[in-house]
């Protein structure tokens, strides 16, 4: 089983690496909605495929965090992204597969995927 | 409803983040030879007065400004009731609030547990500012993830940190195979 020593190993590993705690200001925020209404639509898989995905990608000015409900539970569920001096992106309807094509789009290459954006799907 | 319970422990969870909790305990308790499931959750968040706990089974009840109902508390509740199990809160304002739900483990509408592994490690890694205590009972075989105990070893390093993240996934899945070999709940 899993020991503490490993965890231990991990730690004397990253002692004295730099740059290991960037500036929390200069982070790309992406929120998934995890209420009630987000949950049930889905939004544990979305969740889950944004931060696998920043991971595997060493997106490592993103960081991927859940909040309570949004307030369009039709809409869910609801990834927000938030970029240091730019306005919100609000995506709806997601699923793994379109949270996939936002990090590749948006978050790597700076491209809002506007028509999962809740502009275009509200017409 | 939900599809699984595990979603369930993340949604009430979630409502103990919301109520400013910085130490959530949540165990899960499965004993075959009596036939249950527990699952109990333990925050030290605001809490909640008489007037406003004996309100909160209750659908119409929230403190939500997004939405007028709130369905969190009724889904975990029915989900045990509807196995013939039981449902409690306790609370106090400042002092925190505890949930627990108890399900025949063997009753036909019993949702599946689902992957708890994951529910715990999104909390976790999501929540960085909480600390969480994580039992796993199953039958006589127990484990416990205390995320003081990571954080006293790691020093300044994030839970959130990649590695120490894939840890966290690791100790969990490890750990509970360990504990009930397996076995599908
Ligand atoms: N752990 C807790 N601490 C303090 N207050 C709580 C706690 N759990 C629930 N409450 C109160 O009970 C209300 C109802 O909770 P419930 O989870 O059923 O709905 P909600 O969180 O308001 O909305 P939803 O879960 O549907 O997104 C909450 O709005 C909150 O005021
Ligand atoms: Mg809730």
């Amino acid at each position: 089983m899993k020991s503490l020593e490993e965890l231990k190993a991990i730690r004397e590993k990253m002692q004295g690496q730099i740059g290991l705690r960037s500036e929390s200001s200069e982070k790309t925020r992406v929120v998934v909605g995890m209420a009630t209404c987000g949950i049930a639509s889905g939004a544990r898989p979305v969740l889950n495929a944004l931060s696998d995905a920043v991971q595997s990608k060493g997106l490592s000015n993103v960081q991927v965090t859940m909040t309570g409900c949004i307030g369009l539970c039709q809409y869910e569920p609801i990834v927000e992204v938030f970029e240091p001096g730019k306005d919100k992106v609000t995506y709806v309807k997601m699923t793994p597969e379109k949270a996939l094509e936002v990090v590749d789009q948006h978050l790597i290459r700076g491209q809002v995927v506007s028509k999962y954006t809740i502009a275009e799907v509200l017409g | 409803m939900l599809q699984e319970l595990s979603l369930n422990v993340l949604d009430i969870v979630s409502n103990s983040i919301r109520a400013g909790a910085n130490l959530i305990e949540i165990t899960v308790e499965v004993d075959r030879e009596r036939d249950s499931l527990t699952i109990e959750i333990n925050d030290n968040g605001c809490g909640m007065t008489k007037e406003q706990l004996a309100m909160v089974e209750d659908p119409f009840y929230t403190t939500r400004t997004t939405r007028k109902i709130g369905l969190g508390v009724p889904f975990f509740k029915m989900a045990a009731l509807g196995t013939g199990g039981s449902f409690h809160i306790s609370s106090a304002p400042k002092a925190g609030t505890k949930v627990s739900a108890s399900f025949i483990l063997s009753h036909i509408d019993r949702m599946p547990l689902g992957d708890i592994n994951s529910t715990i490690h999104t909390l976790i890694t999501m929540n960085t500012q909480i600390d969480f205590v994580y039992t796993y009972k199953f039958d006589n075989k127990q484990f416990v993830l205390d995320t003081r105990q990571f954080r006293e070893i790691l020093g300044d390093i994030p839970l959130d940190n990649p590695e120490v993240s894939a840890y966290i996934k690791e100790y969990l899945e490890e750990n509970k195979n360990g504990t009930d070999d397996g076995y599908q709940i």
